[in-house]
């Protein structure tokens, strides 16, 4: 497992950013870690980047308890939202840093990644793009060779051209490397592509954490007559659902098929399912103070 | 070679449509034993699409006899699926567009040419039965 969650929190304050977080990602996995805006998607974050120390619970990222220790460190690559890049420094400049500082930097990785984006690498980062901006952050983040690379909302700030050179650029580096890869992103849509685990949160807690197929397959709508769709089965969770003078449909979550005649079951898709839990989520205690 | 596309609008599991696009290639003719499927790498990196998706669609043509991997050269097309000769392929296809030029000039839109089609399936395999 690369990451290892039992009971992790985060409080800044009174205020818990982030409770109850109970997670286990495979190594080689491809995540995706949705929600709403302060949510506690970067929270959690930074604390799998080793940025922050999680407040009560075990945390194991890469075998390790994450923390500024250089050898944590050099396994996990971080990329920060919006990418930050010192303006004044050209993507030369930046490889020269990365070599001094990192012991299995791979200079060479880092030149083909930047050359298959295009990326100039005289030009004064201030004046890139914004794409060949997140390029750069990446083929950095990469050239360290880490195990794994946590990406904050990397494709926020991109239009989707650029997006999709990105998640290219991304794909490219799962292919030919055995790294895991956890990224976040208020939109699912974008993502389902190229994830295979999905981590739905919402005002500091997890609503779904799993295989992003398995999710998907255990999630149905249903439709049919209201007397007939008041007795499912005990082990059949509603999600979701809306009422009708005499039928109702509703996203259910169910582990078997549903074998019911009178109801209509068709298969639903992942930005509904999201969708369906954001809009029912629990309440937040205590009541929101200062955050960050 | 081969170019995979993924549509979000089908609702398709994103491997059976990497699956089906192959089996059409197949059945079309523009793939043919022997033939190199494109590498995970080159897939992921221009899809856009996760390289575990691109392994489970080869394996599936794998289980399904269609492709066969050879280590260290990549994944090569092991057996057909078209079912008719190239030349006999373009024939009926001109033929079906002479017929579709008929239908549009007689009003029907894609809806409509998609009904005739299906409903003449439908009575034509009835007739094979009866």
């Amino acid at each position: 497992m690369s990451v290892e969650a039992v009971g992790v929190g985060r409080r800044y304050g009174r205020f818990w950013a982030l409770r109850d977080l109970t997670l286990q990602l495979p190594a080689g996995s491809i995540t995706a870690v949705v929600g709403p805006n302060g949510a506690g998607k970067t929270t959690l974050l930074n604390l799998l980047g080793g940025l922050l120390p999680p407040s009560e619970g075990e945390l194991s990222v890469v075998g390790q308890r994450p923390g500024n220790d250089p050898g944590f460190l050099a396994k996990v690559g971080f990329v920060a939202q919006d990418c930050p890049l010192y303006n004044e420094f050209t993507a030369e400049d930046l490889l020269r840093f990365g070599r001094q500082l990192n012991p299995k930097w791979d200079d060479a990785l880092a030149r083909d990644r930047l050359d298959a984006a295009n990326v100039p690498l005289r030009r004064r980062a201030g004046r890139l793009s914004g794409g060949q901006k997140a390029q750069v952050a990446l083929a950095l983040a990469v050239a360290k060779r880490p195990e794994m690379l946590v990406l904050d909302e990397p494709l926020a700030s991109l239009d989707p051209l650029a997006r999709r050179e990105f998640l290219q650029s991304l794909m490219a580096i799962a292919a030919s490397a055995e790294i895991t890869v956890v990224m976040s992103s208020h939109l699912v849509g974008e993502l389902a592509r190229v994830c295979d685990h999905l981590v739905v949160i919402s005002g500091g807690h997890v609503l779904i954490a799993g295989e992003l197929d398995q999710v998907v397959d255990e999630h149905r709508w249903v439709t049919g007559p209201s007397a007939d769709m008041a007795t499912l089965p005990d082990a059949v969770d509603v999600v979701a659902e809306s009422q009708h003078d005499r039928h109702s449909r509703k996203l259910v979550r169910s582990p078997g098929p549903l074998l019911n005649p009178a109801l209509t079951v068709s298969p639903a898709d992942l930005e509904d399912i999201v969708l369906a839990y954001l809009e029912h989520v629990p309440a937040r205690e205590p009541a929101p103070a200062v955050v960050r | 070679m081969l170019d995979f596309h993924l549509d979000a609008a089908t609702g398709q599991a994103p491997y059976l449509q990497l699956v089906q696009q192959v089996k059409q290639a197949l059945r079309l003719g523009w793939l043919q034993p022997g033939d190199k499927l494109p590498t995970v790498h080159e897939v992921a990196a221009s899809v856009a699409i996760n390289p575990n998706t691109v392994l489970r669609a080869y394996r599936e043509l794998e289980r399904e006899g269609l492709a066969a991997g050879r280590p260290g050269q990549g994944t090569f097309i092991q057996r057909s699926l078209s079912q008719v000769s190239p030349s006999a392929y373009g024939t009926l296809r001109r033929r079906l567009e002479r017929w579709m030029v008929a239908a549009r000039e007689a009003g029907l839109d894609d809806d409509g040419i998609m009904d005739v089609v299906r409903a003449t399936m439908r009575s034509a395999s009835a007739e094979e039965t009866a």
